[in-house]
This record gives structure tokens, C-alpha cells and sequence, in this order.
């Protein structure tokens, strides 16, 4: 799938200079777990909102030697994950995949996969606004102070307006997680599902903010722990069925509707996973029969 | 500028990915140690690692310290300028890399840009040359990127080094990081680095 590279283009489409700067960025950032780092966010040929923040650490990160995977809500085949995958190997010249096992960075907007990652495996995130504090306190400076002083019982408040109101907490994506015990980080609007596995992750993971200008990490082996309160104790998203293709317990699943008299069905989000499973057999409520099953 | 200005890198896209990548998973794993694979023949006393991450990382937004050792060779600012355009200054405190070719004189980290509670990142790197790295042997470390403990040691630092490690992981948010080389060698022990003996 991989197209001529483009000519005319610096390897990985930004300067050396951006790459630098950005390269800087990410090492302060690394440094300081969960604290955003300003960086100066470039101009890139796709509008804010579609990854430009993560396509800037990816870029300055990848090297010709890097096999990349692209998702976007868990799917390698939607249009974001598709321009995204096309545009490195085409200014980069880089192979890609779908396989989560086979990737050395995964660029993601809004899921990890299911599949657990690995020791040296990079995982790029997508952010559109990464101050957790943001829609409580507009305002930077103030936002920065409470950074500074640690002081996040104004988040405490939220999640306990939520317990108030619907007797749980019913935040569920973006869910804020305190990073190495210090600071308090927006996962990016991740499903509340995925927290878990950024706990202690043997991947990197590495979060930009394109349009806000932020670049933020957590190290490998990190802990990541989801705020809560003692009697609401952090629960992840349950499912009462499998995934209607392969079967799959334990996975965060997709509603799609079938028709408009309420028929649904629900599947697995992580579409390399569900694949994977498909392959090996697995079957859901929902399949079609292995022989009759169209190519 | 001299007639034998040693060369940089060779292919300077790839090469500073390849050190870079380096020196972001060292960061990212304190106390391992990796191999820089981009040869390199900088000029004075300075390693090639060091040359290496400074050619990765420095530029015109870059202000570098070097220390007694590295600043007393004429060739070594030369270098660094001619291939990086970083400005070389002479106080500590406004530098965003520090150099440092003798590990046993390693200035104290007060004299650094430790950031401010604010904008803990505006801080200096340290890149310190010390005589040797060995993996899994010597001090404990713990922190983040580090799965447990991990044993690691570096040779040729400062006597009261792990009080210094000690303090500026008091400091934390703010404080200073730390990029070990030793000839093509590197490690990193990042502010959040815990060492004890």
C-alpha cells in the first residue's frame, strides 16, 4: 500500500528544526511525567482537530527503520487513520501495518488497543484538549497555578457532582488519572475502559496537543491511577454481551444500528483485534457462517 | 575558524533520529544503558555521545554551558557552533544544555536553570562525560520508567553525588536532568529518578 515517496519534502514532512524543538519537548516531557510542555505547534496540511498534534510527535519521532499503525477509535480503516497512515508513508517512506504486535509506534486517536503493548513499542496519542482542568477553570493562569500547587480538589468536586446527580460517577471518557503520584492528566477522550492499561504500561506514551500547543508523556512503567473516591471506587465500562463477530468477553465494544426498527449490534472497536480473532476461528452471535462467509 | 573543523553527522535527518530515539529511551528507561550507533570524531575532550546529542539537540534557541574542560579548547566551541549555531554563554543559570567533560568537577545543580513550579521544563540537560556506565550492578533506582528497581552505576561523578541525586529529586517538579555518556555510551537519570546506594 505503500505510495512513491514524495520528493520535495524534508524526511517525515517537518524542518529539522521543528523536529528539534519538538525533540526537546518530549525529552522535558518524559522528564516530568503528566505535565504539559508548550511547544510551538506547526502548521500542518490537515485542519486542528485531525491529529496535527500527534502527527508533530510522530514526525519527529519516527526513522526509516519504524513500522507504523494508525487508529482512530480503534479502527485502521477510517479516513483519519487512513490519511494519517498514507501521509507518513508517503513523506517518510516508512512500512505500515494494521497489526498492533507488529508496530513499533501506534499513532491513536482515542483508544489503545487491545492487545497488550510492548517494551519499546511508542504509543502516540491525539489530544484535543489536554488540560484536565480546562472546562472547570478557563482560565491558563489559573490553571497553571493549580498545576504548580497541585491542588485538584476542584476535579474532586466534578467527579463528586456526578455521584450527587446520578449516584455514580458517570464521567467516562477523559477520565482523569493522576500520573507517578503527582500530576493530575487528561488521557485524552480515551474511553474510561482503556485507563487500566495505561497503568504501568511497558509502552511510551506520548500525547499531542496540536491546536493547544502541548506535548505530554508518561514513561513506561508508570503509575497512571484513575481519581476516585473511597465508597465509588473506579470501575471500567462493562459490556453485557461479547462482541457479535468474534465473540471477544472483556473488550470495549461499538454499538452499531441495523436497521430502524431498534435492531443493533454490538462490536469490538479495536477492528485489528476483532480481525485477528476472526482468523483464528472465533466466531460471535452475529457472523456469518465460515464457509458461506462472502470474501 | 580553523582549517580542521571535524565533520558532523554524515546524514544529518537520520542521524539525529537514530540519537535522538536514543536518548529519548534512555530518558525513557533510566539506568539502562544504550549504544549511540553514529560515528562521530568531535574535536577536545568531548565524547562522542556528547558531540552526538548535541548535534541532535542544540540550535539557535539552545543556549549551552560547557564546562572548564570543554570551554578551554578553542576547537570544541567552534564545532559546536559551526554545526548547531548554539549560542555558547558563559552563565550557567541561562543555559538550556549544559556539557560536561569532567565528571568529577560537575558543578553544583544550584548554579542550573532548575525551572520554576510554573514551568517546571524550563530546565537544564545536563550531558556529563564520566568514566564508566554499568548496567545492573551498584546503585538502586526506582521511579517511573523503571519496572520494580534497577541497578545501574556511573563511574567518575562527584563524591556526594547521590546527595545531590537526592536533593534535586526533593525538587521535583522542578530540577535538573541528567544524560551520562562515556565514548558512544549513554544513560539518563531524569529528575523523577530515585537513586540510593
Amino acid at each position: 500500500m505503500n505510495a512513491p515517496t514524495l520528493t520535495g519534502y524534508n524526511f517525515a514532512y517537518l524542518d529539522e528544526q521543528t523536529k528539534r524543538m519538538i525533540r526537546r519537548a518530549i525529552l522535558k516531557a518524559i522528564a516530568i511525567p503528566g505535565y504539559q510542555v508548550p511547544f510551538a505547534s506547526r502548521e500542518m496540511p490537515m485542519p486542528y482537530g485531525w491529529g496535527t498534534g500527534g502527527v508533530q510527535v510522530t514526525a519527529s519521532v519516527i526513522g526509516p527503520q519504524d513500522v507504523l499503525k494508525v487508529i482512530d477509535q480503534g479502527s485502521d480503516d477510517t479516513t483519519n487513520a487512513v490519511s494519517i497512515r498514507a501521509f507518513f508513508a508517503r513523506t517518510a517512506g516508512v512500512a505500515t501495518t494494521t497489526a498492533t504486535a507488529d508496530a513499533t509506534i501506534i499513532q491513536t486517536r482515542h483508544r489503545i488497543p487491545e492487545a497488550p503493548l510492548t517494551d519499546g513499542q511508542i504509543l502516540v496519542y491525539q489530544v484535543p484538549i489536554p488540560e484536565p482542568l480546562r472546562f472547570l477553570e478557563p482560565r491558563e493562569t489559573e490553571t497553571r497555578t493549580m498545576h504548580a500547587l497541585e491542588e485538584y480538589g476542584l476535579m474532586h468536586v466534578k467527579l463528586y457532582e456526578d455521584i450527587a446527580r446520578h449516584g455514580h460517577i458517570a464521567t467516562t471518557y477523559a477520565y482523569p488519572v493522576r500520573v507517578a503520584g503527582r500530576y493530575l492528566m487528561d488521557p485524552s477522550p480515551t474511553p474510561k475502559f482503556d485507563n487500566p492499561k495505561m497503568h504501568m504500561s511497558p509502552a511510551l506514551q506520548l500525547f499531542g496537543a496540536g491546536r493547544e500547543k502541548r506535548i505530554y508523556a508518561v514513561p513506561p512503567y508508570t503509575r497512571v491511577v484513575s481519581l476516585d473516591f473511597e465508597d465509588h471506587p473506579f470501575e471500567v465500562n462493562r459490556f453485557d454481551k461479547p462482541c457479535a463477530l468474534c465473540g471477544a468477553h472483556g473488550v470495549y465494544l461499538d454499538e452499531v444500528v441495523l436497521d430502524d426498527r431498534g435492531g443493533r449490534m454490538f462490536v469490538c472497536s479495536d477492528t485489528d483485534h476483532c480481525g485477528t480473532r476472526q482468523e483464528q476461528g472465533h466466531r460471535g452471535d452475529l457472523s456469518t457462517p465460515r464457509e458461506g462467509s462472502a470474501a | 575558524m580553523s582549517a580542521a573543523l571535524a565533520a558532523g553527522f554524515a546524514s544529518p535527518v537520520h542521524d539525529a533520529q537514530a540519537v535522538f530515539r536514543c536518548v529519548m529511551m534512555a530518558m525513557a528507561r533510566p539506568g539502562t544503558v544504550r549504544r549511540i550507533a553514529v560515528p562521530l570524531d568531535p574535536p577536545g575532550c568531548m565524547q562522542p555521545a556528547a558531540a552526538a546529542a548535541a548535534l541532535a539537540l542544540c540550535d539557535f534557541e539552545t543556549p549551552v554551558w560547557l564546562d572548564e574542560a570543554l570551554s578551554s579548547h578553542p576547537h570544541v566551541r567552534e564545532w559546536l557552533r559551526f554545526h548547531t549555531g548554539a549560542p555558547v554563554v558563559a552563565a550557567s543559570r541561562a543555559a538550556a544544555f549544559a556539557f560536561v567533560a569532567d565528571g568529577r568537577a560537575l558543578p553544583a545543580f544550584s548554579t542550573f536553570a532548575l525551572g520554576t513550579l510554573d514551568y517546571p521544563d524550563r530546565s537544564v540537560t545536563a550531558v556529563v562525560a564520566v568514566d564508566a556506565l554499568h548496567e545492573g550492578m551498584g546503585w538502586r533506582l526506582t521511579g517511573p520508567g523503571i519496572p520494580g528497581e534497577t541497578r545501574f552505576i556511573a563511574e567518575g561523578l562527584p563524591a556526594d553525588m547521590l546527595d545531590r541525586l537526592a536533593g534535586n529529586r526533593g525538587l521535583f517538579p522542578r530540577g535538573i536532568d541528567i544524560v551520562l555518556v562515556c565514548g558512544d555510551r549513554i544513560a539518563a537519570l531524569p529528575r523523577t529518578t530515585i537513586v540510593e546506594a
